[in-house]
């Protein structure tokens, strides 16, 4: 493989960087992470500025005057900066939450709250005749909050299928989404399957008819160049856990005339303008979605995540996951009695492979790889109705990342064969 | 883990397959992976005609779909409880359950668990210690609605409340 196809990225030099993954696991084994769509590990220099803040400039952002507070506002608010441009947008388009489902959870209440909001926030009402549109491969956190507020608000729930080959089934494109559409929640890349959806054409349709459309980027943002300019899209959202980042903090990204016309989720300190004893203004976007003292830490973490990221250069991630991605996709497939669930070529699909071993459930599979050091994800990975729509429990799921190496995808192969002798089955069982 | 009874189980389950009549039924999944067991339970009264502690668990039998450790355990379970009274299933329910939250070091009583013991090394195993109890907290529920249920008569076949 030539280094342009595998991108300009040092694997295994940038393992040095994850003290995590020279550790050993089950009585010795070598530790074999294949479980970052769940989440990431954390490069040092993430560890480290968090470490730092903590040490040099700890206090609680916008508040207080002193010096600490000051400090800590700053760096709270450079992260932001970072973070934005890392997606190719603006600061004060960034809203921190708690991580991606919160940020979904932000929107859909924003909406129902419109409701009971003044008449410029008239544009997020939603109810009775209106339609939400999501697909079959959501995960639980861009579905469940959707069937939430169509059961606050009386609106209806709509939904793409998916095709047998794990891509996302536009043929009644024109049917779903149409005058009725009030907003299209949809994966950029979904977490079962890796299939990169199509969303700018799905952006295209709900933007003639006025729709929104929120892109559940948690699964692509850490793995791709994402330009929420280019995309098109309203709103977008990601955590940092999955890319590299600290736990405990995810981001919205709005367009700012939207967030500016959307009322509070959640309201307490920091997200106000001026506060009566009978009632409140709220602050102008971001601060008005967020309510308490922040994770500054995380953000200041998160921000070393996108500078180490950028520095990796996310065209590489991208090129070298392609490559990893093409030799699992063969060397997996190529097994007996082995069924990957999503597509099976490399194109317009990142690097989370999940599959079926004939006659060996997934836990079961996952207990065998465990057990040579394997760490991957059995189950529905959150996405339920997918799974059920492939006939299928639960599958087990390998996602891989920057991070993982060639060998790790020998050595998945090696122990889905352990797994198969040991149940006695697949080839010559 | 993986003890030669857990796969034989596995491989060759017991009691398999719903069957008629039943008192109580009740359908349980773990809502981690999606695996489900129905189970059918049947009390045959006391010689006082009641349905309470010395009632018979005449049969047990279930549905499901599952990995190894909940397969086997559904299994187990049928071997174990059918012909005890309710008492006595309570207790080893309890051995049962105690044992899968030992965290791999309790040491079962075998006399009261039996082939069940084997499960002892899937308790070092947070992740699956549902797996293997999901058919026993299914077999609680059927049975807490199979004494709750009218004592059926000469074999009319009247099923037990849902």
């Amino acid at each position: 493989m030539t280094e342009r196809e595998l991108g300009l990225l040092d694997a295994e030099k940038l393992r040095e960087d994850f003290e995590i993954l020279s550790r050993t696991v089950r009585d010795g084994r070598p530790l074999v992470y294949l479980d970052s769509g769940a989440t990431s590990q954390k490069p040092r220099q993430v560890l480290d500025a968090e470490r730092e803040f903590y040490e040099r400039h700890n206090a609680a952002v916008h508040r207080g005057a002193h010096q600490l507070a000051e400090e800590a506002t700053d760096g709270y608010e450079a992260a932001r900066a970072t973070i934005a441009a890392f997606i190719g947008a603006q600061a004060n388009e960034v809203v921190f939450t708690k991580n991606t489902t919160e940020a979904i959870n932000l929107v859909a209440y924003a909406m129902s709250n419109s409701a009971t909001a003044g008449e410029e926030h008239a544009r997020f009402r939603i109810g009775p005749g209106d339609e939400v549109v999501v697909s079959e491969m959501e995960h639980h956190a861009n579905l469940v909050p959707w069937q939430e507020l169509c059961r606050r608000t009386g609106a209806t729930l709509r939904w793409f299928s998916v095709t047998d080959e794990g891509r996302l089934d536009l043929a009644n494109l024109d049917e779903l989404v149409n005058e009725r559409t009030k907003i299209v929640a949809l994966a950029h890349q979904s977490n079962v399957l890796g299939t990169v959806n199509p969303v700018r054409t799905v952006i295209a349709k709900a933007h003639e008819f006025g729709a929104l459309v929120l892109l559940d980027a948690a699964q692509s943002v850490p793995h791709m160049p994402v330009d929420v300019r280019e995309l098109g899209a309203d709103f977008l959202v990601f955590s940092g856990h999955k890319m590299l980042g600290p736990n405990g903090i995810g981001v919205l990204w709005g367009r700012p005339e939207l967030l500016a016309a959307m009322p509070p989720f959640i309201t307490g300190g920091s997200m106000i303008g001026v506060v009566y004893i009978d009632s409140a203004t709220w602050a102008d976007p971001p601060q008005r979605f967020e309510a308490g003292v922040p994770m500054a830490p995380q953000a200041v973490g998160l921000a070393a995540a996108c500078d180490y990221l950028s520095a990796v250069g996310m065209e590489n991630v991208r090129a070298y996951e392609h490559a990893l991605t093409g030799y699992a996709l063969k060397q997996v497939g190529a097994l007996d009695g082995v069924r990957i669930i999503g597509p099976v070529d490399g194109e317009a699909r990142g690097g989370t492979i999940s599959f079926v071993v004939e006659d060996i459930h997934p836990h079961d599979v996952g207990q065998v790889l465990d057990d040579q050091g394997l760490a991957v994800r059995v189950g529905h990975h959150c996405a339920w109705p997918l799974h059920r729509r492939y006939n299928v429990v639960a599958t087990t799921r390998a996602s891989l990342y920057l991070y993982n190496t060639f060998a790790d995808v020998d050595a998945l192969v090696e122990g889905i064969k352990a797994a198969q002798r040991f149940f006695g089955t697949g080839p010559g069982a | 883990m993986y003890q030669e009874i857990i796969l034989d189980h596995y491989r060759n389950p017991h009691n398999k397959g719903l069957r008629e009549p039943h008192d109580g039924e009740a359908h349980h999944i773990n809502p981690t992976c999606g695996d489900e067991v129905t189970l059918r339970v049947t009390l045959t009264p006391s010689p006082e005609n009641a349905l309470d502690g010395s009632a018979t668990v005449s049969d047990v039998s279930y549905d499901s779909m599952g990995c190894s450790i909940s397969q086997a355990s559904a299994s187990v379970l049928t071997d174990l409880l059918i012909g005890k009274t309710v008492d006595e299933s309570m207790r080893v329910l309890d051995e049962f359950t105690e044992m899968m939250h030992s965290k791999g070091v309790g040491e079962p009583d075998e006399d009261v668990l039996e082939d069940a013991v084997a499960f002892v090394g899937v308790s070092k195993y947070p992740a699956r210690i549902k797996c293997a109890l999901l058919a026993w907290m299914a077999w609680k529920d059927a049975t807490v609605q199979s004494m709750q249920s009218e004592p059926r008569g000469g074999g009319d076949g009247l099923e037990g409340a849902s």
